[in-house]
């Protein structure tokens, strides 16, 4: 057992990167996470074999990142949803280009400029490809300090062993809250070798070449249809959620990150009340946990899913339970948390 | 026999695929030469932008990486700081660097990356067909620009070197021609000192090669040249803007 530490998410998330061997990071200042620029910095420029760079823009963030990431160290950038949005078009290259890093998106109330509180209205921009093109990220989805930590390590390995982009799919709520973490020491995976396609220098070998374009159509379709085999194959092995109270419950709440954390004080209440809630929460949002909603709703046929969007994950919701049960939908945006009283009493009018 | 002219070991077997009577050609052989002139093709990373030259990494014979439009000298960035020992160039024309790319231009700059930036200034968007480049001269048609560009409207064009010469970062900054042979063998030694730069660990580095686009300036190869040297060269000049000392 390791040492528990009080830590703010956003500097937890660090602190797990480069445990995790990360020793690049390129970002630039955006609340709410910002903490987490500040802590690279802070840690990363008194590192041997690491850099820390301020960009100028997101947009040179993740090309900083793209760079980086071929000549294949671990590399990472971070920001929240209107810095995302700047950075798509990068992201996009580095899926092209099937090259690995990890990309952190502390959520904020959106369109636009938005408020700086929390949201979770990036979802279709996270799970959907986000740029231009057929491409996915994986998507992971923490709903603790401590799983930030969990999942940071995790995103690291993930994107190595797939060689695609991985984002952390946070929101401000949990990026500033602090909790107490612990950093496990992680068993070692084998991750297939970098050198194949690395830019290194050429010594000794062919001369390696990284260009995430092909002007013949049928070349660049296979190029499509290469990097969607990998998607297939995550649906097949990565998929992780979390359930609670399956059995036996009378309605089925899907939610993630910061909104499945109240749920879970919700359910304690309803129970006081003799109601039962399950619920399911998604731990990775691509690939999305669809066959465990479907045969929870072969069971049960009440399902609510609450979001801090005014519907995104709701529509995967609905393609997985394919018509079977209706689903419902509550949500609050703009940086508005909703609360346990108002999720309660929005389930109790489908209890009726 | 002696053998007194041959490939450079930099670039590759492949024909360019360039248009007749563009500079890339010479631009790409110079570049080579200034690596294989150093040894250090083997532990060379460089950048090909958006544009015509995107299709450089098929021509030099070193690691290549394409960037997306605007973005080498960010690429070139990531890739110095995780490999610090390599030599990092990048390959950019002036839509690209000029254009949509010119905070990473500026910023790389400032921050003294030790990269090197060959910049191609042909005065025009080449790839997409002929448009108005950052570059363009005044009263130059374009597609872009069919009355000729008009200042009032769309500015004058920029002089990167001039510009990016202020920024206390930059240890090395030339423009240069390759529209004759002298000025081929002076933009060969400017690209050389701009390696050297790097090589030497001297910071950020930068040549403006002044280039011609016959095919979208509407002129024969010949007339192009005449036309750089005519109309370019008194708006550009030619020279060195900042050298560090010892490599001048």
């Amino acid at each position: 057992m390791g040492e528990k530490i009080l830590m703010k998410g956003n500097e937890a998330i660090g602190e797990a990167a480069i445990r995790a061997g990360c020793r690049f990071y390129f970002g630039y200042p955006i609340t709410p996470q910002s903490e987490l620029t500040a802590y690279m910095a802070k840690k990363l420029l008194k590192m041997e074999d690491a850099a820390f760079v301020q960009a100028e823009s997101e947009i040179a963030a993740i090309n900083m990142v793209y760079g980086a990431a071929a000549t294949g160290v671990r590399t990472m950038t971070s920001s929240s949803s209107p810095g995302i949005s700047l950075k798509q078009e990068g992201i996009s290259y580095i899926a092209c280009a099937e090259l690995p890093c990890v990309i952190v998106n502390m959520q904020r109330g959106g369109p636009g400029l938005g408020s700086i509180q929390p949201g979770q209205a990036d979802y279709f921009q996270a799970t959907k490809g986000g740029g231009h093109g057929d491409y996915h990220l994986i998507v992971l989805a923490p709903s603790s300090v401590q799983e930030l930590v969990d999942l940071t390590m995790n995103a690291f390995d993930l994107a190595d062993k797939y060689t695609n982009p991985v984002m952390i799919l946070g929101d401000g709520l949990i990026g500033q809250m602090m909790e107490a973490v612990e950093f496990k020491e992680r068993k070692k995976i084998s991750l297939p070798d970098k050198e194949r396609w690395a830019l290194t220098g050429c010594k000794g070998r062919e001369k390696n070449y990284i260009v995430p374009f092909n002007l013949d159509p049928y070349e660049m379709e296979k190029t499509n249809f290469k990097i969607q085999k990998k998607y297939n194959e995550l649906k097949e092995k990565e998929v992780r959620y979390e359930t609670i109270n399956l059995d036996n419950a009378d309605l089925i709440v899907v939610a993630y990150g910061t909104v499945a954390r109240i749920i879970k004080t919700v359910i304690d209440n309803a129970k006081k009340e003799g109601i039962n809630i399950g619920l399911i929460r998604p731990i990775t949002l691509f690939p999305f946990p669809d066959k465990i909603i479907a045969e929870t709703s072969e069971k049960i046929n009440k399902f609510l899913v609450v979001e801090m969007s005014l519907g995104q994950m709701v529509e995967d919701v609905k393609l997985a339970v394919n018509g079977r049960v209706e689903v419902n939908f509550y949500g609050r945006v703009g940086g508005v948390i909703p609360t346990q009283s108002e999720i309660l009493n929005e389930i109790k009018k489908y209890l009726k | 026999m002696k053998k007194v002219f041959e490939r450079p070991k930099s670039l590759t077997k492949d024909p360019f695929t360039y248009c007749p009577g563009c500079h890339h050609g010479i631009a790409h052989r110079l570049v080579a030469e200034a690596l294989d002139d150093f040894g250090v093709r083997e532990k060379t990373i460089g950048v090909c932008p958006v544009g015509c030259s995107v299709f450089a990494y098929v021509f030099f014979d070193c690691d290549m990486i394409c960037a997306a439009h605007g973005r080498a000298p960010a690429v070139a960035t990531g890739i110095k700081k995780s490999k610090p020992d390599s030599i990092v160039f990048t390959y950019q024309g002036d839509g690209d660097l000029a254009s949509i790319g010119t905070a990473e231009i500026v910023h790389a700059a400032n921050r003294g990356e030790n990269i090197t930036v060959i910049f191609i200034n042909n005065a025009i968007y080449g790839m997409t067909g002929g448009q108005m480049a950052p570059t363009t001269l005044v009263g130059q048609v374009t597609q872009t620009s069919p009355y000729g560009r008009d200042p009032k409207t769309m500015g004058y064009p920029i002089k990167v070197a001039e510009m990016l010469s202020t920024l206390k970062g930059v240890a090395y900054i030339s423009r240069v021609a390759l529209s004759k042979p002298a000025y081929i063998l002076k933009a060969k030694k400017a690209i050389k000192k701009a390696f050297q730069t790097q090589v030497e660990g001297k910071g950020f580095s930068l040549v403006e090669v002044l280039s011609t686009c016959p095919t979208n300036w509407g002129l024969s190869p010949i007339e192009a040249n005449k036309w750089l040297e005519e109309n370019m060269i008194p708006y550009f000049p030619l020279g060195e803007f900042k050298t560090p000392e010892e490599v001048s």
